[in-house]
């Protein structure tokens, strides 16, 4: 698929900005805190309802205004979308597919995309919580009914928190409720644990694949899942991969069994201590953990070894074509051998999108169309 | 944009009812201050009443302006049928349908510990103290099609298991006069779940 024309409406520092874009590359010049990453950063939330940035949608909203407006039109297989979303700074934001309303829920289903960013260097150093939160938007993109899972099981984790908390220092707490909530996190966390584990299994011969692309043949890089319900330590975070796959009832199984052998210190602190909450994505470089052994070249390829791979599983995956690839200031990041060997993997997908505020950052293949951003305002 | 003393006092209170935002509250403040015709008095009085005259259905917690409400004093109700719901506005919800002539019961809630409600909270035991004498032999089961009133409708479903009693669900799946492309994944299969025989 293919972003035809992107406009926007008090978004970030735009007041309007209506700007057409082509097939292959498009490169966005300008110097920084001038509004390039704006523009892709909207079309990132439009794919994932979220931004790479920032947690909450108030700072996507040009500063004076009450809500920002993004659209975009797509092309897919000869096929054209236009997809609109108004972020509201209070109430509920509001999407329209074709001046139809619709939920805002159901926009990522016509838009699909991978971006590289600096904050990618996250996804192997940073905490397990990035790399949950990279497999779960993946899984989304490929599955958009998991963004019910995944919803359904932040709200019972909540509920049986506040059960738990409500039971703490209390002599005979009202626990007969309990057992019902542990059904469904054992049902929806085992549904959210098993996905992940298919997904990571799908993504592993691409990370393979696409690291021993930039960086080398002699370099092994592994995936893994790390269960915090198959773990003993209450704690520490899981960090050694499951040895076997388990099958959708036995992942329920040993759920069941890790809240009755943690059932104690989960009353004691309050918290649900095993789950999908609290597993890992372990990256194994050359058999040693990727966090903590591999240096700053090794985990930037990593990094983009993971992007290049869910592009990869997405465009096998997506009935709509390519995702449109997204590189958002990265190619400053990296090294001669890298930019080359990114612009390479990324070069054969339908459209690709790239930011620089300097032209001599990106490699020659993507000497396409370019476009100069200044002070919010789009110049030709 | 706040208005002068008494005017935005009116706006304040009318902003603090559910549903109701601050451009609502405006709007109605507008109406009552402008309107000739609107009648303060008489909504004044009604709202001093209200709190005075209404009850809750020693039976069934339903609203009432008696010791009991209108439905279980009715005796050509069926007196072997419990609908139990979570609040008396899905009472009126259900008596709008005229499907269903049987009693109700009103829970006063769901399970819900993030708001401190628990098994106590809500009015489980005035249901079993209902059932005891044996003359209910069915239950339909009327929470809401969530995650609270799934948890409450299973600890209800658990609490219920005794000879003679039937306990039901009401069915969730598509909704009439929809189109089945634009349902979602969860309904969908919902429905695939409570799909049933067609009869010839």
């Amino acid at each position: 698929m293919i972003v035809a024309h992107l406009g926007l409406t008090d978004f970030r520092n735009y007041a309007a900005a209506d700007l057409e874009l082509a097939g292959g590359p498009n490169v966005f010049v300008g110097r920084n805190g001038q509004g390039k990453t704006n523009l892709v950063e909207a079309l990132g939330y439009l794919s994932t309802l979220g931004s790479h940035r920032v947690s909450t949608d108030q700072a996507l909203i040009r500063t004076g205004s009450d809500a920002a407006i993004v659209r975009a039109r797509l092309e897919h297989g000869g096929r054209d979308v236009l997809i609109e979303l108004q972020i509201n700074r209070s109430g509920a934001n509001r999407a329209q597919v074709n001046r139809v309303a619709t939920k805002p829920r159901e926009l990522p289903r016509y838009i699909t995309t991978v971006l590289f960013a600096p904050e990618d260097l996250v996804l192997v150093r940073g905490e397990p919580s990035a790399r949950r939160r990279f497999l779960d938007e993946l899984l989304v993109q490929t599955a958009p009914r998991f963004a019910g899972v995944i919803a359904d099981y932040e709200r019972v984790l909540k509920q049986r928190n506040s059960l738990l908390k409500s039971a703490r220092g209390v002599r005979n707490p009202e626990l007969s409720t309990l057992e019902l909530w542990d059904e469904r996190l054992v049902e929806l966390g085992a549904e959210i644990i098993d996905a992940r584990a298919d997904l990571t299994q799908r993504l592993a011969p691409e990370v393979a694949a696409a690291y021993t692309r930039i960086a080398g043949d002699e370099h092994r890089a592994e995936l893994g899942n790390a269960l915090s319900i198959l773990s003993d330590a209450v704690d520490e975070e899981v960090s050694d991969p499951a040895s076997a796959r388990l099958e959708r009832p036995a992942i329920a199984e040993a759920f069941r069994a890790a809240l009755v052998r943690l059932r104690r210190a989960e009353l004691e602190r309050g918290l649900t201590l095993a789950g999908p909450h609290r597993d890992d994505l372990v990256l194994m470089l050359n058999g040693l953990p990727a966090r903590g052994y591999a240096s700053h070249g090794e985990s930037w390829s990593f990094a983009l070894a993971l992007r290049l791979a869910s592009a990869a599983v997405l465009r096998l995956d997506s009935p709509l074509g390519d995702p449109i690839i997204i590189l958002d200031d990265v190619f400053a990041e990296l090294d001669e051998t890298r930019r080359g060997q990114l612009a390479a993997a990324v070069g054969e997908y339908e459209q690709v999108l790239v930011t620089a505020a300097v032209v001599s950052d990106v490699p020659p293949e993507f000497a396409g169309r370019m476009v100069r951003i200044e002070a919010g305002a789009v110049l030709e | 944009m706040a208005y002068e003393g008494i005017v935005q006092e009116l706006i304040d209170e009318l902003g603090r009812l559910p549903g109701i935002g601050p451009k609502s509250a405006q709007r109605i403040a507008f109406h009552i201050l402008q309107t000739e015709s609107f009648d303060t008095t008489r909504l004044a009085q009604i709202l001093m009443e209200v709190r005075d005259k209404v009850h809750f259905c020693a039976i069934c917690g339903n609203v009432a302006e008696q010791e009991t409400c209108s439905i279980c004093r009715d005796p050509r109700r069926a007196q072997n049928v419990i609908c139990v719901v979570e609040e008396a506005k899905d009472v009126a919800a259900i008596e709008r349908t005229r499907e269903f002539r049987g009693l109700y019961h009103v829970l006063g809630g769901a399970l819900s510990p993030i708001d401190g409600i628990g098994p106590n909270d809500l009015r489980f035991a005035q249901l079993m103290k209902r059932l005891a004498d044996g003359s209910v032999d069915e239950v339909i089961i009327a929470t809401d099609p969530n995650l609270e009133g799934e948890a409450t409708a299973t600890y209800l479903s658990r609490l219920l298991v005794q000879p003679g009693l039937t306990v039901t669900r009401l069915a969730s799946g598509l909704p009439v006069g929809g189109d089945l492309e634009y349902a979602d994944e969860v309904t969908l299969g919902r429905a695939f779940e409570g799909r049933r025989v067609v009869e010839a």
